[in-house]
């Protein structure tokens, strides 16, 4: 080995202790992040981890049952496919993802919509109906307990940054981005309620207001609305370069689907 | 499509007092909502819910449009004798849903 190989090995061992170095400091750093659910009270926490209270359980008992029907001229349901449930462990925990043959990310539901369409040749069931509730609750139900992983697709970064420049930017007709409620003031109180970080952890949610599941679009469709913005149309990009974004801003914690929210 | 939840325990002690939760996916409707046409959403709610153990009627209640979606009970029985809890609920436009469970009593 000349003195000049010897050089460029030495310079690589040292960029991987700084990098190793780097990630300990990460690790022992404290992780301000907090799920939703730390932000409850008892009561609804309770609610959330009984599975026989929790109310999203009725809709992933729904989407057992639709996991096993078959659909569409197709005559196929999704277990003729994919096997038991245990198959999409740890989906939930790494969507939005690109399809194959697609160069734009869709979101769960769009994937079970894409599902439906090219394999069951089925309608498609329409935005927060309760069939695709009930699926995607189905789905994400698997991947509970899990870290939220996303994909490291390269092809995702720009729609991450698109979704990283819609949060940030100020709308409405009160001129507020989420940034300024979700990362400057979380925490703090919006009328009587805690202002969550806004990490999607346990979509679809069963919420209290809704009386009924609800998908992170339904969410974000209702702080657009407190914000007095135009929503997006209901199969914009945009939602799902915001939920890329969030994922990402959430990567490691929790999920904890379906979760309970008031 | 009946779909609902039950929490009960498989055994009990004699004499013990048991808990029983029971969740059911329902609208509950309540009839005063007008719809996207404008007109009244007709009223669809859970009117009844009994429960009986071994036949016996244990609990009776009565349900009103002011009830949330998705009606979730809890009470408690005395576990007398092993046996079968039977749950149902009756409402509007022919609702009928029943449940069992069984609880073995020591």
């Amino acid at each position: 080995m000349t003195a000049r190989h010897f050089g460029i090995g030495l310079a690589i061992v040292f960029a991987a202790s700084c990098a190793l170095a780097q990630g300990l400091a990460d690790k022992g750093e404290t992780d301000k992040r907090r799920s939703g659910t730390q932000d409850m009270g008892e009561a609804l926490q309770k609610m959330q981890d009984d599975d026989t209270a929790n109310p999203g359980m009725l809709f992933v008992q729904l989407g057992g049952e639709l996991w096993g029907k078959a659909a569409g001229a197709a005559g196929k349901s999704c277990a003729d496919c994919h096997g038991g449930a245990a198959s999409m462990k740890g989906v939930a925990a790494r969507y939005p993802a690109i399809p194959k043959g697609a160069d734009a990310p869709v979101d769960l539901e769009g994937r079970i919509d894409l599902c439906r369409t090219a394999n069951q040749q089925a309608d498609r069931l329409p935005s927060d109906s309760r069939e695709l509730l009930a699926l995607t609750a189905y789905v994400a139900h698997q991947s509970r307990g899990l870290p939220i992983a996303p994909s490291d697709d390269p092809r995702l970064v720009p729609f991450r940054v698109g979704g990283q420049d819609l949060w940030k930017a100020r709308q409405g007709q009160l001129n507020l981005s989420c940034a300024i409620c979700h990362d400057d003031n979380a925490g703090k109180k919006l009328a009587g309620v805690t202002i969550p970080q806004a990490h999607p952890t346990g979509y679809p949610i069963y919420r209290l207001e809704w009386q009924t599941l609800g998908s992170l679009k339904r969410r974000l469709r209702n702080c657009l609305a407190g914000i007095r913005a135009d929503s997006y149309v209901y199969d914009a990009l945009e939602y799902v370069m915001l939920d890329l974004f969030l994922m990402d801003r959430a990567r490691g914690l929790v999920l904890e689907s379906p979760a309970v929210r008031p | 499509m009946a779909n609902v939840l039950v929490n009960a325990p498989k055994t009990a002690k004699r004499g013990s007092i048991v808990e029983i939760k029971a969740l059911i996916l329902h609208p509950m409707e309540t009839g005063f909502r007008p719809g996207p046409n404008g007109r009244i959403i007709p009223r669809n709610i859970i009117e009844r819910f009994t429960a009986t153990w071994n036949g016996t009627e244990i609990l009776d209640m009565e349900m009103s449009p002011a009830i949330a979606a998705n009606p979730f009970v809890s009470f408690f029985a005395v576990a007398s004798e092993s046996g079968t809890v039977g749950l149902r609920w009756t409402g509007d436009e022919g609702f009928v849903v029943e449940e069992r469970v069984a609880i073995a009593v020591e």
